[in-house]
């Protein structure tokens, strides 16, 4: 039963960069000669990227076995050569370098509703879809029903496309290509369509495909629905990979690697803006309500975030702001030192700390992350810097996780109730 | 190199249960046609020729009424031109149905000739999400020519009819010519849809060089003006064996096209499997540059 589903070997994958396309015809036997004379001597000197010749590696030397019925996300900020990475194991490119293996059929899901033609009906692009996905006509006759039902879009079979609204157009997508059932399906960032319910469902669905055996490749910004259907993960950065492990693992690695050091980050030289001298941010961290510097906090407890800063000159209005967001790049709130009156009219010059109190029973337990600003009024930037640290708050029995760990909504207060009973 | 002999100890254990892989993915194939995949696929072949079909006369007042009034009016035309004011020979045959004979083959190869060209790129949304052979492309593209062939045919019986022009056994070599149409188009269009994906030149060449070619084709005149030395080097255009076999096929002409349809079907098989070996040639690098 350790039968081996793709085997990538040493794969690598140049892309022409710049304004050499047009002499792609001569450049493209020219250049493949080229490198072939030049990779070992290349991968020697160490220097993947070499931008000189207008090229770059969007994937170097990159190996992994995935087993038959595993459920594989690929995780790794942009550029990091994932999209690449599909596109040769679906057949769409070839590799520079390298091998690829497959045993299965392969589908492969880059993109909802490749191939949809605008003019054409709801019901006529399920067949053409479906056969550019690389379902027989007899199985898109079989899946019709279900296809039609899933994508909720009935009323609409006979209506062409182009008078569909964005929603029924991405549901009606989603629905064909979630019923395509190769061995190994390949999946790029297609999860997050519709309205909150339509994911759910979506995600349900690929869930379902994976338990069903099938081996799956997963890539997407989305942590959650990583870590929710897959079992392993790879973290790669910069074409190459970095490390393939048990998907909660690799998760925390791609979180942590942000940030310098978990729960605290310290500036050297402070955060400004170029040309700003009487400001300096210092330091930021998350603490926990006992003090401990952290990035795993109880759900439901209260905790802090400081704010360490330097003043050097006499700040009138100056206030120092910091926006939470989830990882999906949602704001869940703004909040600033000068909300407090206290805190607001002029600053000295010197050494400052504040801090921030936000209070247990109020966040979802997932993930955050933190965004630090500052200025003056009116809206004169002093500094910023984006997705400085991340930390979790844990489930440890948030309200009514019995039900449901996660709840929908970006927060999820405890507010106050009151119940009767009548007679 | 403990990575490497790893994997090698790995795939050496695995040897025994491990079948021969479905796909293997290299940086470059051997030249081959993989007739198989293009089988495997037949049903995609089948769909994006329905799909244009489906779509070509969507949105428009007069519909398929377009697959018509073209050759309809350029033979009209021609017929007050060439036919009335100089009087051109038409090998015993009323002009009009002379002209419209010839205008029917070339409409069918115009129309594919355009299509192929541009098929890649058009379908450029397909060729940089999904896999399939890329030979689908051009090759589907031509088929909704044929349904603006059958329309326009049957005006022609028509106009036989009304002329009095008997059919003869010789129409059944008609889908040899319809074919031999077809495929000089897709021998052009494999080169341009190949070409047009690197250098978009191809959009301007390729309506030029139709105009070019219609005049370089005995469509509104009769290969018998053409000095008989000349006809030979003149066939070698293939649209002139297709042109002149289907009047041949038709209208009954007494001259001979032999010898002509003869040197056209060869150039026409010649373009043909040039185009699609250069075209698998270039096949790997459309969904990185297209």
């Amino acid at each position: 039963m350790t039968d081996i589903a793709i085997r990538v070997e040493n794969l690598s994958k140049r892309y022409r960069i710049g304004g050499t396309q047009g002499h792609f015809q001569y450049g493209s036997l020219r250049d493949s000669l080229a490198s072939a004379i030049n990779a070992p001597l290349r991968r020697l000197r160490g220097s993947p990227n070499n931008q000189e010749d207008g090229t770059i590696w969007a994937l170097k030397d990159v190996s992994f076995e995935v087993k038959k019925g595993e459920v594989l996300g690929i995780i790794g900020r942009n550029g990091a050569g994932k999209s690449t990475l599909l596109k040769i194991l679906s057949r769409i490119t070839r590799p520079t370098e390298g091998k690829v293996q497959l045993w299965g059929r392969v589908g492969s899901l880059l993109e909802v509703g490749t191939g949809f033609h605008p003019e054409l009906t709801g019901g006529e692009n399920i067949y053409l879809n479906g056969a550019v996905l690389g379902m027989r006509r007899l199985e898109i006759e079989r899946k019709y029903d279900e296809i039609v039902d899933f994508a909720e879009i009935e009323q609409f079979l006979d209506t062409p496309v182009k008078f569909y609204s964005s929603g029924m157009y991405m549901r009606l997508a989603f629905a064909v290509a979630a019923h395509l059932e190769p061995e190994i399906l390949l999946v790029d960032e297609v999860l997050a369509v519709g309205d909150a319910a339509f994911q759910k469902k979506s995600l349900g669905k690929m869930g379902e495909v994976a338990n069903e055996g099938r081996t799956v490749l997963l890539v997407s910004h989305n942590l959650t629905s990583i870590t929710r259907i897959c079992d392993y993960a790879i973290l790669f950065d910069l074409g190459h990979l970095i490390q393939y492990g048990d998907v909660n693992r690799i998760v925390s690695k791609y979180l942590l690697s942000g940030n310098r050091q978990e729960g605290l980050r310290t500036w050297k030289n402070g955060l400004a803006d170029p040309g700003i001298e009487e400001f300096k941010i210092m330091s930021l961290r998350i603490r926990s309500e006992r003090g401990e510097i952290s990035t795993s906090l109880d759900v439901k407890l209260p905790f802090w975030i400081d704010v360490e800063f330097q003043v050097f000159k006499d700040l009138p209005t100056c206030r120092i702001g910091i926006s939470l967001l989830t990882l999906d790049g949602i704001v869940v709130f703004v909040s600033y030192n000068t909300d407090d009156d206290e805190n607001a009219g002029n600053i000295e010059p010197g050494n400052y700390t504040c801090s921030c109190l936000v209070p247990g029973n109020f966040l979802n337990p997932t993930r955050y992350s933190i965004t630090i600003h500052a200025e003056t009024s009116p809206k004169y930037r002093l500094a910023r810097s984006e997705h400085v640290l991340s930390f979790e708050i844990e489930n440890t029995g948030a309200i009514g996780s019995e039900f449901n760990p996660l709840r929908y909504g970006i927060i999820r207060p405890k507010l106050s109730w009151t119940q009767k009973k009548l007679e | 190199m403990t990575e490497h002999s790893k994997l090698a100890n790995q795939s050496e254990t695995a040897h025994d249960i491990q079948p021969d892989p479905d796909i293997e993915i290299g940086p470059s194939r051997q030249l081959s046609l993989e007739l198989g995949d293009l089988w495997h696929y037949r049903e995609l072949f089948y769909f994006l020729a329905w799909r244009d079909i489906k779509v070509r006369y969507k949105q428009t007042a007069l519909g398929a009424a377009w697959a018509v009034l073209q050759p309809l009016l350029t033979m009209v035309l021609f017929s007050v031109l060439f036919g009335y004011f100089l009087d051109l020979p038409s090998g015993g045959v009323p002009y009009p149905v002379f002209t419209y004979t010839a205008l029917l083959p070339w409409q069918l190869f115009a129309y594919a000739l355009n299509q192929s060209s541009q098929s890649l790129v058009a379908d450029r949304n397909l060729i940089t999400k999904v896999y399939f052979p890329r030979l689908v492309v051009p090759l589907s593209s031509v088929a909704a020519g044929l349904m603006d062939f059958s329309i326009s045919f049957v005006i022609l019986l028509g106009m036989l009819l009304l002329f009095r022009i008997p059919l003869t056994v010789r129409l059944l070599t008609l889908p040899f010519f319809i074919l031999l149409a077809l495929l000089s188009a897709m021998g052009v269009g494999l080169w341009f849809s190949a070409l047009n994906v690197q250098y978009r030149d191809v959009r301007y060449a390729v309506p030029f060089l139709t105009q070019f070619w219609f005049f370089a084709t005995p469509i509104a005149y009769s290969i018998e003006i053409v000095p008989p030395e000349w006809r030979l080097l003149y066939s070698l255009n293939p649209m002139t064996g297709v042109v002149e076999g289907f009047r041949w096929a038709l209208l009954a002409t007494e001259y001979s096209v032999g010898p002509l349809v003869l040197v056209s079907s060869a150039v026409v098989v010649l373009l043909f499997i040039s185009g699609i070996f250069y075209f698998k040639r270039m096949e790997d690098g459309f969904a990185d540059v297209v």
